[in-house]
């Protein structure tokens, strides 16, 4: 289940990114060793939201933690306690990280998360204690009252609706509002019924969400509330009920008219606001009996998603009565900076781009149809021409631009590594820092996200065999630190990442006498290169590590990261200075979507060849093809024996070039490493191409026979993508 | 069928029809499922695909197979001339282009005047729904009929590739 409901997915997405953001404080703290104010600020903060949206989401676990960590910092942000073992709470910050992680991708997969935080909260609530203790302050004095002020907002409303009832069985979430403050908060006073019905700006979007903000917010101002449409979150229409009709209170409250009008008035993105009073329930279009709410309230303990309190809007959300003794925390001031911050980036679906590129794609082969329309030859038209060179430009540009959108910059990916540097350092009793070099280098998005992966392993592998103990460097003369360098460099059409880590390099001989054991060698041992040996550990199940451990051992790392790599049209090499360190390079092209391709002619048929996997092209000698006894034609190349295919056989072409020396041999490499020669008429020259699918209708049949995709030429036509890796199956 | 509910929401496009030429026959395709007419475009020509599936055109940047529906239903093939339509359609989110020999007209055909096909050949009338009978075009003439397709049946991607497989092994699995 990939797809969620608008809320759940805002709340997936905002909260990876408050956790990712989590983890970077908390290593940048913890290398610094102290806890700079705006960082221990900037954690609270990401703390308190988490805290507050997971709530929402009835994710109890997850905001319990969240406010655990929560009291920490905030500890450490008001008393400023001398004494701070930062890496133990950096310890705890990310353990919590991980766990939330853990339960976000649970959610994101379409399930419900059941993990219980309870061991980690109490060990972070027994650590404040102790800290507290260390620093000679009360460990029972809770801080938030003695400070005077109340408790954050949402930590007052986060929190009961769990905290009550935290072993119910049935987790009957108190969706109707109404029948939950009944119990909780006898009225007072002569109740007044009221109506108000709230119109917001509809640009401002997820209207739902907003009406629930109010609505929540809300309650604790009334005695008992009800509202249409009755299923914000449920009822799909619900967003356009609300922005035609609006959003319907009814309430019965001790307050005034003004009161209630005031309060509602502080609401954002209102453009419109009525309240009057009724004189009785009766008169309400919409107000269930106790015994109605109670059956809803049964059917709708089966809604996984139940916001108890908003806290998704940051400030906005918290009660007004509250947030005036909250200004000293400051949020709201935190999240009109946060404003300012999102204004400059929106976040975009990537099926929306991938529409703007086809379009863009699309203009450009129109642009040249107009351009070189046949109506058009033979005509001396100056200013045309004029014109379509302008055309041409802008489009040149339009093209780049959208390109462009697709990229991101490494460097999330790359700051990912730091955690994985440090947890492997602190377990094996390593030291060692990482040092990021070009981490803005920008790459395709699809390509980001696959490359932390083999990232992860190399580095691993870096630290677990690469890097010496400290104790062995300082006898090595090595500094007692070793550095792990992550550094991308764009090159031509590619990006270029190396790791480069100064510890011992690789151990040539164990790994050929590993290769030997496991029968990897084809030929004499003297006879390999260095490079060669070193491709050893690309192998699958490959290790030279004879104890299994936690991070390395299992032999499926480096294999992983070549077959990743080489997904996206990559390539990786490693190479090794003994005693002085190892370099892995990966070369990666820059953009799936668009490769370069050799383009050929068989017959009438045109077919494209990524370039990427031609080793070269020749057109050969007499005599250079041979047959074997049962008429298959061989050429040697390397040494080897290559098989040669040609392209109008396998696809029945007619009218193809049928002598062999008259056409053009193409050596492309196949998966399993073996070389074939592809015979095509004549080569059309190199030229960047879109790659589009196969269309659906067809692809299954496609796919066994070796085209991955087609592409539009120029002209308009269509040239068919030839996948070396699949066409070097079909030949075994 | 669950689509009649989609035609009665579509009151416009119920029970109407295109209505298009194979040889002798007359076949009539729901409106609703038909995208575009246009003329033949080049073909690229796909290996390795039944015989019926021409190649694929380009259509203003997309990409789309066309299936000459002669071969389709095993008549022989005629070289396309000016007549010759394709007819795109949309099904299960897939475009299609369909060789026909000629469009001639939409056709409003209640659900009433269709009668289902005869249980001869189960092979024969797979992919026809429903004969539509049409009132003869003067007094005395004998009735029209139309063979109403059932795109669903015949585009479904489990069809093509079964008739794919059919075919290599028909081929005695000379494509290694």
């Amino acid at each position: 289940m990939a797809e969620h409901e608008p809320m759940v997915e805002v709340f997936i997405y905002e909260t990876r990114d408050f956790l990712s953001k989590l983890e970077e404080l908390a290593l940048k703290s913890e290398e610094a060793q102290s806890f700079d104010p705006d960082d221990v600020n900037e954690i609270f903060r990401a703390m308190h939201t988490i805290k507050g949206s997971a709530a929402m989401m009835m994710l109890d676990e997850i905001s319990k933690l969240a406010h655990a960590i929560e009291d920490i910092f905030f500890y450490i942000r008001e008393l400023h306690p001398k004494k701070i073992d930062v890496s133990s709470v950096t310890d705890l910050v990310l353990a919590a990280v991980d766990f939330m992680q853990g339960e976000i991708d649970v959610l994101d997969e379409g399930n419900t998360p059941s993990e219980s935080s309870q061991n980690m909260r109490e060990a972070t609530e027994a650590f404040l204690r102790q800290m507290k203790i260390d620093n000679g302050d009360d460990p029972d004095v809770d801080l938030r009252k003695v400070k005077g002020a109340q408790k954050p907002a949402a930590s007052s409303t986060a929190a009961p609706a769990p905290a009550q009832k935290p072993a119910a069985p049935e987790p009957a979430p108190q969706y109707y509002i109404g029948a939950a403050k009944d119990e909780a908060k006898p009225a007072e006073g002569p109740l007044h019924v009221y109506e108000a019905i709230l119109k917001f700006d509809p640009g401002s979007g997820m209207l739902e969400v907003r009406a629930y903000t109010v609505i929540s917010s809300f309650q604790s101002e009334v005695t008992e509330l009800h509202y249409l449409p009755d299923k914000l979150l449920e009822d799909p229409e619900a967003p356009d009920k609300i922005e035609k009709s609006g959003l319907k209170l009814y309430m019965t409250a001790t307050k005034s008219l003004a009161d209630i009008k005031t309060t509602l008035e502080k609401t954002s993105f209102l453009t419109d606001l009525k309240v009057r009073e009724l004189k009785s329930t009766d008169e309400c279009l919409y107000w269930p009996s106790k015994t109605e709410v109670a059956t809803q309230e049964a059917k709708d303990a089966e809604a996984p998603i139940v916001p108890n309190v908003p806290v998704t809007e940051g400030a906005k959300s918290v009660p007004p009565a509250v947030k005036k003794s909250t200004e000293k925390l400051s949020p709201a001031k935190k999240d009109a900076a946060h404003k300012e911050h999102e204004s400059q980036v929106i976040s975009v679906r990537v099926d929306k781009l991938d529409r703007l590129m086809d379009l863009v794609g699309e203009l450009v082969i129109a642009e040249s149809m107009v351009v070189q329309n046949p109506d058009l030859s033979g005509l001396e038209l100056e200013n045309f021409q004029k014109a379509a060179r302008q055309l041409h430009k802008i489009n040149g540009e339009l093209q780049d631009s959208v390109m462009a959108l697709r990229m991101v910059p490494l460097e999330g990916t790359f700051k990912k590594m730091n955690r994985i540097v440090r947890d492997m350092t602190k377990k094996l009793g390593k030291k060692a820092r990482l040092l990021l070099r070009g981490e803005d280098t920008e790459v395709d998005k699809t390509i980001n996200d696959h490359i932390g992966d083999p990232l992860m392993h190399i580095i691993r592998n870096s630290i677990d065999h690469g890097i010496e103990m400290p104790d062995e460097r300082t006898a090595k003369g090595k500094p007692e630190s070793g550095t792990v360098t992550l550094a991308a460099t764009n090159a031509g059409g590619e990006v270029v990442i190396r790791i480069m880590d100064d510890g011992a390099g690789l151990d040539r001989d164990k790994i050929l006498a590993r290769a030997k054991e496991r029968h990897l060698l084809t030929k004499p041992e003297g006879e390999y290169t260095d490079k060669e040996i070193y491709k050893f550990i690309f192998a699958p199940g490959f290790s030279t590590n004879d104890k299994v451990t936690e991070y390395s051992g299992r032999g499926v790392g480096m294999d992983v990261v070549v077959s990743n790599i080489k997904a996206l049209g990559g390539s990786v090499v490693m190479d090794s200075d003994p005693g002085k360190g190892s370099t892995t390079t990966m070369r990666i092209p820059l953009t799936l979507a668009i490769i370069e391709g050799m383009s050929v002619m068989v017959g009438s048929s045109r077919f494209t060849v990524p370039i990427s996997a031609i080793r070269r092209s020749f057109r050969p000698m007499h005599g250079e093809v041979f047959k074997d006894t049962e008429g298959r034609e061989m050429i040697m190349e390397d040494g080897e024996c290559c098989p040669v295919v040609r392209l109008d056989e396998m696809y029945g072409i007619k009218g193809a070039e049928t002598d062999i020396e008259k056409g053009i041999l193409m050596l492309l490499e196949s998966r399993t490493g073996g070389l074939f020669a592809l015979h095509a008429d004549k080569l059309m020259g190199v030229q960047e191409i879109v790659v589009k699918p196969v269309p659906k209708f067809i692809d299954g049949i496609t796919d066994k026979t070796g085209i991955s995709g087609c592409t539009l030429l120029g002209d308009g036509s269509i040239s068919l993508i030839l996948d070396a890796q699949v066409l070097g199956s079909i030949l075994k | 069928m669950d689509d009649e509910s989609i035609l009665d929401e579509e009151d416009t496009q119920k029970d109407k029809y295109l209505v298009f030429t194979i040889g002798q026959e007359v076949y009539g395709i729901d409106i609703k499922v038909v995208m575009e007419i246009i003329g033949i475009l080049p073909i690229t020509g796909v290996p390795e695909v039944p015989d019926y599936i021409r190649g694929i055109i380009n259509l203003r940047g997309k990409i789309i197979p066309v299936v000459d529906m002669r071969l389709r239903f095993g008549q022989e093939y005629r070289e396309y001339t000016d007549r010759t339509c394709v007819i795109v359609i949309e099904v299960e989110d897939m475009l299609i282009g369909l060789i026909i020999d000629a469009v001639s007209e939409v056709l409003d055909i209640p659900e009433a005047d269709v009668v289902p096909p005869p249980k001869l050949r189960e092979s024969k009338t797979k992919y026809i729904r429903g004969v539509g009978k049409l009132k003869p075009i003067e007094e005395g003439a004998s009735g029209r009929v139309v063979l109403l397709l059932d795109w669903k049946k015949l585009f479904s991607k489990e069809d093509v590739e079964k008739l794919s497989d059919m075919q290599e092994q028909s081929d005695g699995g000379n494509n290694k």
